[in-house]
């Protein structure tokens, strides 16, 4: 039984030593109503260890709402969300998740080094090691020589990487991006899909990546998720074949590249009419 | 309070001129009464006050009752206060209960509470706990409300217990509103600690002003009166230094 079910995975996605059965993330018939509003109607998702999935869709199709499941900070009206085989009954330090409003999500009365140390305080790290870790992440993330800032002397760039260096602090396993570089301006919008592409690439994690954006969803993602709205659910799901590391320049003008953003614009503006 | 500073000579132009007439008006007059001073004669009694130590002992006395009524009334206040903000159940549970004792007077609780404890410090600390206690629970129930609800779920992913939910989030984040309450406290005490030592107590600078009443010695009495009014001015003045000083972008807010 176990045999067919990771045979019939195995062509889909083999890219971590997770045994191919057991996906990272299991989204099991979920929906989500507020009284007789529903607003997510049955969406299901394997999500394997390493993979990424960029998450689109029009507005008020339950793109962050689905986010906010996987992160157990929503409960799912019927259905489940399971992490490595266990139901996901609330918040969980292996899953972080990096806001959109990163201005809000930054404890402004802390530096750019104790906003990291948060994290690590949270996971209980000996305080002897914190200030070596947190040089480590904020270096890796570019803020190494901003770690006595505080957020308001940080440009948003500089604060959403903050955000990320943060949640890279917890280490975990999951990591979910709800439309992180929304508010940011094109060049550090790219910058940052770069590093964030690379730091998943070492850390091994798992990400799911919410956007509005159909090009950044397919320069990121393993697998692209298309929402529909009223209620939300699954569209249709597409592969993204593309070369990995990818290139601002050269994965943008891979003709893969531009039949998939044919094909999702298509989508998208479907729902819209 | 600092463009009260700047504009100095401006701002005193009126006290200075009022005293001025007050004295030219008592000199001429050549004022001898039971209810009125003159300005020189103020003077006098406050000068002879001081000399024998009753003033500085009674200031002593009021200042230490209305510290310790904040202390204990701001303190025991903000910390319900933010337990109501953090716990919906509880807040439910005790809104009507706050809601009917708030408008209740505390200058009404000093028969009462003189019937229980009977005169002294210890009577006026309690009355003026009381006063700012319920003050002190709204805007820190308040503040607590406030805060951004993006930081609770950054801390709930964080999977904070709530010790260090308290001290690493919601502490930190409600420091300038606590700091305001404080402000407002100080200055209430003063009010209720004087009213109780008219009123009730036989103890600090309220009881001061009565006896000069009392004895048909307005020069002294107005002295007292002047005093009180100096020291409650000092106070807020240091309080809004120190809230520039410490939480600049909060005062700012507050002046806009």
């Amino acid at each position: 039984m176990a045999a067919t079910h990771a045979s019939l995975q195995a062509g889909q996605v083999a890219m971590t030593t997770a045994p191919a059965e057991q996906p990272r993330i299991r989204i099991r018939d979920v929906t989500l109503s507020y009284g007789a509003l529903q607003i997510i109607g049955g969406i299901s998702v394997d999500i394997a260890a390493g993979e990424t999935i960029s998450i689109i869709g029009p507005s008020g199709c339950g793109k962050t709402t689905l986010l906010r499941m996987l992160a157990g900070l929503a409960r799912p009206t019927t259905g489940t969300v399971e992490l490595d085989g266990a139901v996901l009954g609330g918040p969980d330090r292996s899953v972080a998740i990096v806001f959109q409003d990163y201005g809000k999500a930054l404890l402004p009365w802390r530096t750019a080094a104790g906003n990291v140390s948060l994290a690590l305080e949270a996971r209980g790290c000996p305080a002897k090691e914190r200030p070596v870790i947190i040089r480590e992440l904020l270096d890796k993330i570019g803020l190494g020589r901003h770690a006595d800032k505080y957020p308001s002397e940080m440009s948003g760039g500089m604060q959403q990487r903050l955000q990320i260096a943060r949640c890279l602090a917890q280490e975990p396993k999951v990591l979910l991006m709800d439309e992180p570089f929304g508010a940011l301006d094109a060049m550090t919008r790219q910058a940052l899909q770069d590093e964030v592409l690379a730091l998943v690439a070492t850390t091994g994690a798992t990400m799911v990546f919410v956007t509005h954006d159909l090009e950044e969803a397919i320069y990121l993602g393993d697998r692209i998720v298309c929402l529909q709205p009223n209620p939300g659910r699954i569209g249709r799901t597409v592969e993204v074949r593309l070369p990995r590391p990818r290139d601002q320049l050269v994965t943008r003008e891979d003709p893969e590249f531009l039949r998939l953003r044919r094909e999702l614009y298509d989508l998208i503006k479907d729902d819209h009419q | 309070m600092r463009s009260a500073l700047r504009n100095g000579w401006r701002a005193a132009l009126l006290p200075v001129f009022v005293i001025v007439m007050a004295q030219v008006a008592a000199t001429a007059t050549q004022l001898e009464s039971d209810s009125l001073a003159s300005p020189a004669a103020i003077v006098a009694a406050f000068f002879a006050v001081l000399t024998d130590g009753s003033l500085m002992r009674a200031t002593l006395d009021t200042l230490m009752a209305a510290l310790c009524g904040c202390i204990v009334g701001v303190g025991a206040g903000s910390l319900l206060g933010i337990v109501l903000g953090l716990f919906r159940l509880v807040d439910d549970v005790l809104d009507l209960t706050i809601e009917l004792l708030r408008p209740v007077p505390v200058v009404a609780l000093i028969p009462v509470v003189m019937m229980l404890l009977g005169f002294g410090a210890r009577m006026e600390i309690v009355i003026i706990s009381l006063g700012l206690l319920w003050p002190s629970v709204v805007l820190a129930r308040a503040a607590v409300k406030e805060v951004e609800p993006r930081l609770m779920e950054v801390s709930a992913m964080l999977q904070l217990g709530f010790l260090a939910r308290l001290t690493k989030i919601v502490l930190p984040a409600i420091l300038p509103q606590l700091f305001m309450s404080l402000k407002l406290a100080a200055g209430y005490a003063l009010v209720v600690a004087v009213t109780v030592e008219i009123t009730a107590n036989p103890f600090g600078l309220g009881y001061g002003i009565m006896m000069a009443q009392q004895a048909l010695r307005p020069a002294e009495m107005f002295a007292y009166l002047i005093w009180i009014g100096a020291i409650g001015w000092l106070m807020s003045l240091m309080l809004n230094a120190a809230q520039h000083h410490f939480f600049p972008a909060f005062a700012k807010g507050e002046s806009r």
